[in-house]
């Protein structure tokens, strides 16, 4: 049987969403994410000409297995996050919108208050709505509560390529999540999202440690094979960890 | 250092002048000059640099670092800003000016021909600008209320931002509620800077005009916080005083209104005062390794910080510097009002020194393996 993901009405056969910043060119951005085999792919709408008929960035997306999830990022609060929504509905003409509500410029950290607030009104406007998130276990399922599309906890603060520092908080969520769990930021080796695949995630979100690689394409590609082992063994289940070695039933052989 | 909150030096809250008068200048530069090699070694080591390494890293001691600083800096950009580069253009509104400053060409008693751009004029200079791609502009005027006053800003950004995503503006020093008015207007950042830190040096070289009074000037990025800006561009003149002592100065400045006004981004300039070029001499000459000393200091303090260099570098430092820390250039930039298309003649404000052609300079950032941004804003109201 296929391992298919879906949220909301779309089906994925890939567990690897990527990004689309940080890249040397245009071409090599379409490369590395075609080499990735990603079926989602966010841009900053920030970084889209609007007027232009034929933005060169979403120009180099145009591939018909590739989704464009716009995001929200520069936004400050949820006014200017739903205002930002419907620019990118009109745009880009699709109602998917990855939620960024990060006030802070310097580590670019989501408000949670904000986030929780525009996630209600969106949903209710008819966005699939993919919000990114501290690893809060409370906060997310706040967030399913009003319906969001899924849940996409940081791993770590973003572009640090520092691994899965939220560890415990994701456990918690994984286990808790009615909807499909992302691991966002802060992926920065295939192993890092093998991990997170292994620990139950739904799929990973992989951007700067693909685009400032010094070979984006081969990196995506290893980042694929990554999230695919971590998938397989996750569903394989894993065996258990233990730090002896177990004798065969050395107390109870007398019952025998 | 860094732990420590800085507007709580003084006792007083959100004022950076407070801050500033905590410091010593003579003691900061005796604090610089005298970093040894260990300091320098340690600051390169430290995984969360404060201000005590920013000084090592700018010290004399520094210098035989170099090579690793730039191998430090260049990784560090990288992580955070990727292979790309923010592209933007400045657009000289005005030289009419009522100050003296005495190293600039739209200096009041300078005997020039005054000019400030009609609507037509700007639109002009607009459509010039849009063509050869540019999204982020840079509007910029001389000190002359009465000509270009808060009204006429007002004016610009709103026939600018019909046209660019991104409008700024480096003017004179203006009130917290007017700094409001435009950020309503669809302003994004505003670039002030302090020239020097040194009170007296400054008084030495802005002896007239609104702009002779140090303390007004000082505290313009607090009113600015305070009115929420996007952006505030700092710097210095350098050269004009000690660089680096005012490179330490304008560190300062940064982390205090980092810590101050957290939802606000932050740039950093290096203009600096070159000899024989027919104004002031510099007191201490800041040569081209001395600049990137002080552009790979900021970076190793501050991963995030804006780093933007002016078409006033030549082309071989700007070929070299863009992969090693700086993320915003300009290029064929003009400094005259009009310099574009309407009075191409006219006296510059300061002369350019790269005047390669922004196809030129995209070509060189796609052999250095750097992507331009022309676009990275969009007004979300």
């Amino acid at each position: 049987m296929k391992d298919i993901l879906q949220i909301a009405d779309k089906k994925f056969s890939s567990r690897l969403f990527t990004g689309t910043g940080k890249f040397s060119s245009n071409q090599l951005m379409s490369e590395a994410i075609l080499a990735s085999e990603s079926e989602l792919v966010t841009v900053a709408l920030k970084r889209i000409d609007l007027e232009q008929k034929s933005d060169d960035m979403i120009k180099a997306l145009q591939q018909p297995t590739i989704s464009l999830l716009p995001n929200t990022s520069g936004v400050r609060n949820a006014k200017e996050a739903i205002f930002a929504a419907e620019l990118a509905r009109e745009a880009l003409q699709t109602h998917w919108l990855k939620l960024e509500v990060h006030p802070d410029p310097k580590y670019l950290l989501p408000d949670p208050i904000e986030t929780l607030k525009a996630a209600e009104e969106l949903v209710k406007k008819g966005f699939v709505v993919m919000p990114y998130i501290h690893a809060d276990p409370v906060l997310c399922k706040r967030l399913e509560e009003v319906g969001v599309a899924c849940v996409m906890p940081l791993g770590a603060p973003i572009g640090t390529n520092k691994g899965l520092r939220t560890h415990d908080f994701l456990e918690i969520i994984i286990e808790q999540s009615t909807v499909p769990v992302v691991v966002d930021a802060g992926i920065g080796s295939p192993s890092h999202a093998a991990y997170a695949m292994e620990l139950g995630a739904d799929a990973v979100l992989v951007n700067t440690a693909i685009a400032v690689s010094n070979n984006p394409v081969e990196m995506a590609k290893a980042f694929k094979l990554g999230v695919e082992a971590g998938r397989m063994a996750y569903q394989a289940k894993l065996a258990k960890v233990t730090t002896h070695a177990e004798a065969s039933s050395p107390l109870t052989r007398f019952l025998n | 250092m860094r732990k420590e909150k800085l507007y709580k030096r003084s006792g007083l809250e959100k004022s950076f002048e407070a801050v500033f008068n905590t410091y010593q200048w003579d003691e900061v530069l005796d604090s610089i000059y005298t970093k040894t090699a260990i300091d320098v070694e340690r600051a390169i080591n430290n995984a969360h640099r404060d201000l005590e390494d920013f000084k090592a890293l700018i010290s004399p001691a520094a210098q035989d670092y170099l090579e690793v600083m730039a191998a430090a800096s260049k990784a560090i950009t990288k992580e955070r800003f990727g292979n790309t580069m923010q592209m933007y253009v400045p657009m000289y509104l005005s030289n009419e000016c009522q100050n003296i400053c005495t190293y600039c060409g739209f200096s009041l008693t300078n005997k020039i021909p005054r000019r400030t751009l009609t609507d037509e004029e700007i639109l002009k200079e607009i459509y010039f600008l849009k063509k050869k791609g540019y999204d982020h502009i840079l509007l910029v005027t001389g000190e002359a209320n009465q000509k270009v006053g808060v009204e006429y800003l007002k004016n610009a950004i709103r026939l600018a931002k019909k046209h660019f995503s991104n409008v700024s503006i480096e003017v004179q020093p203006l009130l917290q509620n007017e700094y409001e008015l435009l950020i309503e207007e669809g302003l994004y950042a505003v670039l002030v800077y302090q020239e020097t830190y040194h009170r007296e040096t400054y008084k030495q070289h802005h002896p007239k005009g609104k702009k002779s009074n140090f303390n007004y000037r000082l505290e313009t990025s607090d009113r600015l916080g305070q009115a929420n800006i996007h952006k505030i561009g700092l710097g210095a003149l350098f050269g004009l005083e000690d660089w680096r002592c005012d490179a330490f100065f304008t560190a300062l400045h940064l982390k205090y209104l980092q810590q101050t006004y957290w939802k606000t981004t932050y740039s950093i300039s290096f203009p600096r005062l070159r000899p024989f070029s027919g104004g002031v001499d510099p007191k201490v000459e800041m040569t081209d390794k001395h600049l990137a000393q002080t552009i790979f200091a900021f970076r190793m303090l501050d991963k995030e910080v804006e780093l933007s260099l002016s078409t006033r570098e030549n082309e071989v430092f700007r070929n070299n510097i863009v992969n090693l820390g700086v993320t915003s250039i300009s290029a064929e930039s003009k400094t005259n009002p009009g310099g574009y298309t309407v009075e191409k003649q006219s006296l510059e404000q300061f002369e350019i020194s790269d005047e390669r052609s922004t196809e030129t300079i995209v070509k060189m950032l796609k052999n250095n393996g750097l992507e331009p941004v022309w676009k990275d804003w969009e007004k979300f109201k």
